[in-house]
């Protein structure tokens, strides 16, 4: 599987002529389902078919037909192509006033509380976790929280854990870090080594990761602050629906919720239930 | 005076360097009310979220916003692609927003943008291409006329920046190319 995360893709002038319209993606879905229990159809449409584009680009399929034949008999090939499918874009301290306010509105509230528990649902390359880390060590609370960060993708989740990123990205991330207003360095928390930045494994300290599916996941444990940014973005509205529902039902009382900067939970059956912390930053609270 | 519907039911509007001048002029020139969404793809900075729907907005004749992810698409609106997101379009008519890698070094892109709606308008949808600094639409355009749709190309002897019109105009062969004046009367034109 070539690199794909932080990626600049430059090759869709050279997609196959290839029809992808819903009748092929609906096949696809289907077989998907059938070979590897996993469920595509709520996701967003238009991502998903440029995604499978993506896919028949970088493997050259000459028709859906023979994707579907190396989904139905090559399983190592359908767990890339899940891989492929599903977004992992993302940066640390992505949206520096999103973990401005992270720091001056959800932690002086969470300080309260003897453990701190977190999930970061969707945690993909590990970006979010880290920029958390780092915010939580800077508040003093680091050590009294513990953090599960899950994705559907195993082999994110082995990036996350291991914390090395590209070092072309460190300009962003340090540019980034720098709006949001840290303490330090950014590179204080991080060395740069044959070509990566590698994060301090000891920011790892209390985060467990596991594998866990949103889509049709229920609860496991209760959180004071979950964060799922830019995730359900890839779903459907009725996906989104169900997915806001299990987070509802992952709090504690009085707990938060932090979706994307473009996210909205206004037609989310439970978004009653919440109470907006800033609307700018995407931060809800739920209500007892 | 008979009136026939518009035939479009969305107008997709790309644009880097350059372009400003020209969408303020048109947004200012829009005969209201304007009843075809208008969707606008532009390059901007990745750090500044907020200010740009501002200075759209202050001479704009219809409502500027940044479309949150699964917002309905309506007329009488002009929604711009919010920055570090590509916007794509869902049949539903509603948008969706994706972080997906850049493409041609921008998010949003152009590219996407029109190619997403071009799958899901075809020939109701009109794609405009205005001045800008690189190739990024040039690959979206094309693909708007193949899905049925009408194309416009801002005239590259009249833009700031020649380089993305002039690339729209060699990636496909364009059914208008107009001078920002033109532009104007041709979306009012088809504002029936």
């Amino acid at each position: 599987m070539p690199e794909q995360n932080q990626g600049v893709w430059n090759t869709q002038r050279n997609r196959p002529d290839i029809r992808l319209g819903f009748d092929e993606l609906n096949y696809i879905i289907k077989i998907i389902k059938e070979v590897a229990d996993f469920d595509f159809s709520h996701y967003a449409a238009s991502s998903f078919q440029r995604r499978v584009y993506r896919v028949l680009e970088i493997y050259p399929f000459k028709s859906v037909q023979e994707l579907v034949n190396r989904l139905r008999t090559d399983a190592q090939f359908t767990a890339e192509f899940i891989e492929e499918v599903t977004v992992n874009t993302t940066e640390l301290f992505r949206d520096p006033e999103f973990w401005q306010e992270i720091r001056d509105s959800v932690l002086p509230s969470l300080a309260q509380h003897r453990n701190i528990h977190i999930w970061h649902a969707g945690c993909s390359t590990g970006e979010e976790v880290y920029s958390m880390a780092i915010t939580l060590a800077e508040a003093g609370l680091l050590d009294r929280v513990k953090i599960t960060a899950t994705d559907i993708n195993e082999t994110v989740i082995k990036t996350a854990a291991r914390g090395h990123y590209p070092e072309r990205l460190f300009k962003l991330y340090d540019n980034n870090y720098r709006i949001f207003g840290g303490k330090k360095e950014l590179s204080d928390y991080y060395k740069i080594e044959n070509g990566s930045i590698r994060m301090n494994p000891e920011l790892l300290a209390n985060v467990k990761f596991r594998h866990f599916n949103l889509v049709g996941g229920e609860v496991f444990s209760k959180f004071d602050l979950v964060l799922c940014r830019n995730v359900m973005i890839y779903f459907d509205k009725v996906l989104q629906d169900q997915v806001s529902k299990l987070f509802y039902s992952s709090l504690f009382k009085y707990g938060f919720l932090a979706v994307g900067s473009k996210e909205s939970l206004i037609w989310c059956s439970v978004s009653h239930k919440f109470k907006t912390i800033s609307n700018d930053n995407k931060i809800y609270q739920a209500r007892v | 005076m008979i009136s026939r519907p518009t035939p479009y039911k969305a107008i997709v509007i790309g644009g880097s360097a350059g372009s400003f001048p020209v969408i303020t002029k048109v947004l200012s020139s829009l005969k209201t009310p304007y009843r075809i969404p208008l969707i606008l793809c532009l390059h901007r900075l990745k750090h500044v979220r907020s200010g740009f729907v501002e200075a759209l907005s202050i001479k704009s004749n219809i409502k500027v916003v940044e479309p949150f992810d699964k917002q309905t698409i309506k007329p009488g609106f002009a929604y711009l692609a919010p920055a570090n997101y590509h916007l794509s379009i869902e049949l539903g008519n509603h948008f969706s927003l994706s972080t997906e890698e850049m493409v041609s070094y921008s998010r949003p892109s152009i590219d996407i943008t029109f190619e997403s709606c071009g799958f899901a308008y075809k020939q109701k949808l009109l794609g405009v291409i205005l001045s800008g600094a690189n190739k990024d639409g040039a690959h979206g355009i094309r693909k708007v006329k193949a899905y049925g749709g009408t194309t416009l190309v801002q005239d590259p002897m009249e833009s700031k920046v020649a380089t993305m019109p002039t690339a729209a105009i060699e990636s496909h062969k364009p059914n208008h190319i107009y001078s920002s004046q033109k532009i104007i009367d041709f979306l009012n034109l088809i504002n029936r």
